[in-house]
Parts: C-alpha cells; sequence; structure tokens
C-alpha cells in the first residue's frame, strides 16, 4: 500500500511549510487529488492519526478534493466523460481524445496556528 | 487564530527531486534506463531475459530488480548475462527514487549502455513514483484483457511504451487489441506500441530495435 508513502510525504511537506512560515501547530490540510489519480483517500486518512501522533500535525484534519477526470477531443474541443467507457467524443465522434485533467496529487494549503517554538 | 498558509507542492515532490538527481546521473553516464511496470506474471522477468538474450552481444546491459522479498528475479537475469542488483521493498508496493539509487549505487554505470529497473508486479501503485529513467514502459499481457486502459487508467497515464505481451493467447482470448491501444493511445499521446509475445519471440525484433537506437542515442548525446 503507497498511500502510507503519500501519508508521509504529505506530512513532511506540511510541516516544512509550517516551519518556514512560523507557525506552530498544523491543524488542517487541504489536498487536491484527481480522479486517475491512484490514490485511495480513506487509506491514506488510517495512516494519519497514526503517522502524526507527537508531530506538530497531530489532531489535524486532511480534507480531500477530488477533480474529475476530463477528457477532451482534439478534433472539435468538446469534453467528454472519462467514465464511459469508449473513449470517443460524443460531439463529433473523434476517437482523438486527450485528457485535461485528473492526474492531480498535491498540498493545496495547510491551516495552521501558533507561533513555532 | 487559525490561519492559511498557500503551498501548492506536489505531494511527492521529495521523491520527484531524488528521481531528477537519478535521471541526471544516469544521462552523465550515458545510461539508457528504463521503468519496466506490470501487474504480476505480465511478463517482466520474461521480457528482461528476452531483452539480455537478444541484445546482450551488442551492449552491456544491468537490471535494477524490486522484489517484495526474494531474488529470484535478479537470478533470473543475472544466469541471463546482466549485471544484476536486488531491492528487496521489504513490503512496499512499488520501487521509488530513493531505492532505485541505493541499486545505482551498487553499479558501476561506465560499464552499462542499457539500464532496465524491473518494478514490483502491481498495476496501481508504481505509476505515481518516478524513478529517474529516461523511459517509462508498461508491460500487459492479452490473459488481462483489453478493458484495463479503463479500469485503471491512472496506471496507464505517462507512460511511454506499451508492450502487450503474450500475443500467442490471441486466437484464444477475447481481447480487442484496437479498443486496448486506442485506450492507452488517449491516456498517453505519443506513445510507442510493441505487441510480443516472450513465448515465441513474435514481436521482439521491433522491441529491439527501438532499444538499439535509443541506446545509440544516448551515446551520441554523450559524445557530443
Amino acid at each position: 500500500m503507497h498511500e502510507l508513502s503519500f501519508a508521509e510525504s504529505t506530512l513532511e511537506l506540511a510541516l516544512r511549510h509550517a516551519r518556514e512560515a512560523g507557525a506552530g501547530r498544523v491543524v488542517g490540510l487541504h489536498l487536491v487529488v484527481g480522479e486517475f489519480t491512484p490514490l485511495e483517500p480513506t487509506s491514506l486518512e488510517f495512516y494519519w492519526d497514526r503517522i502524526t501522533k507527537g508531530t506538530p500535525a497531530d489532531g489535524s484534519h486532511v480534507t480531500v478534493r477530488r477533480v474529475p477526470a476530463q477528457l477532451a477531443c482534439a478534433d472539435c474541443g468538446a469534453t467528454c466523460d472519462a467514465r464511459d467507457e469508449t473513449w470517443v467524443c460524443r460531439g463529433c465522434g473523434s476517437s482523438r481524445l486527450r485528457m485535461t485533467s485528473g492526474d492531480e496529487c498535491f498540498l493545496e494549503s495547510i491551516d495552521v496556528e501558533g507561533a513555532a517554538r | 487564530m487559525t490561519r492559511r498558509v498557500e503551498v501548492v507542492e506536489d505531494i511527492l515532490s521529495a521523491n520527484d527531486h531524488l528521481a531528477a538527481q537519478n535521471r541526471e546521473r544516469l544521462e552523465a553516464a550515458g545510461v539508457f534506463s528504463v521503468n519496466l511496470m506490470a501487474s504480476p506474471g505480465a511478463g517482466k522477468t520474461s521480457l528482461i531475459e528476452r531483452t539480455a538474450a537478444g541484445l546482450g552481444s551488442e551492449m552491456r546491459l544491468a537490471v535494477i530488480d524490486g522484489d517484495l522479498a526474494t531474488s529470484l528475479d535478479a537470478d533470473r537475469a543475472a544466469a541471463a548475462g546482466a549485471q544484476a542488483v536486488q531491492i528487496n521493498t521489504g513490503g512496499q508496493c512499488h520501487l521509488d527514487a530513493a531505492m532505485v539509487r541505493r541499486g545505482l549505487e551498487e553499479l558501476d554505470l561506465s560499464q552499462v549502455e542499457l539500464l532496465l529497473v524491473e518494478n514490483v508486479g502491481n498495476l496501481v501503485c508504481p505509476s505515481a513514483f518516478d524513478l529517474g529513467t529516461r523511459t517509462r514502459v508498461l508491460i500487459a499481457s492479452v490473459p488481462e484483457g483489453d478493458d484495463k486502459p479503463f479500469k485503471y487508467p491512472g496506471s496507464y497515464h505517462s507512460i511511454d511504451v506499451v508492450l502487450l505481451n503474450k500475443i500467442d493467447l490471441l486466437p484464444y482470448v477475447a481481447f480487442d487489441v484496437k479498443r486496448f491501444l486506442h485506450g492507452v493511445e488517449v491516456l498517453n499521446p505519443s506513445l510507442q506500441s510493441f505487441l510480443v509475445s516472450c513465448q515465441t519471440g513474435e514481436g521482439l525484433e521491433a522491441w529491439f530495435a527501438w532499444l538499439r537506437r535509443e541506446v545509440a542515442g544516448m551515446r551520441a548525446e554523450v559524445v557530443r
């Protein structure tokens, strides 16, 4: 399960940015994860409490914004639903579709409190 | 008082940073490197054996082998004539850039022209972790079914090459090659694809020819 690696990387990133901002505690994290990103947010939460114990992010809450996967037609520009498994443009029938969103995986912001000791 | 701090940084940026260092090191040494990803049993080790047998007499090959616990695959690669390093991931479902860096430490890169990194057999996780290789190759196999790019788009996304293995089974399995390739191409517009059978050897010559071209191109870059 790579959710543990993701969780550890997320924690590292959050603590670094909190430190740089001179904050004492991280109370909230806001992640953006695409629908096509191989990450299961619920398993991330499972690890979160465990790995944050005793860190400045202990007790913090993680929110995940999922970005829907979108395919755009290279011929007519229409946007297509990636869940329709044929991956053919409904507008013009072209099969030249390109992925335009859905592979995001970043920490957008953190909520912090207090001053660093 | 709670305040919000804007971050906007990729979650795996630490891995990406290490991957960039691996990439620099490999490129400086003129090594053409490949990250081989696939489900368990799709044919990663067979492809490495075939590739070592097919190209071993004309170029120096090394293999970094990611596995959960054993050195079976590295043994097979070494038996086929490649310099082989085993990395046991200790239960991790994927290789990451730090593990590959440890693997690189054990190789004499000045004696390597083609490096094959065999990722852990898993279709979902490895795709998220850049290792620093020049190319990302996904091996799919006919028995897995033609719907996999649609079901696991995250895994089929951001690859450079797809090899469809076990094409000798096409007469016996309902597998629409066109549908499969369409799915992978939508996710990767500049995709290279090869249809092969590591069992019969069919199609492998095109894969070898492609590797020869890429390895030669890499050498030319270093000479310049």
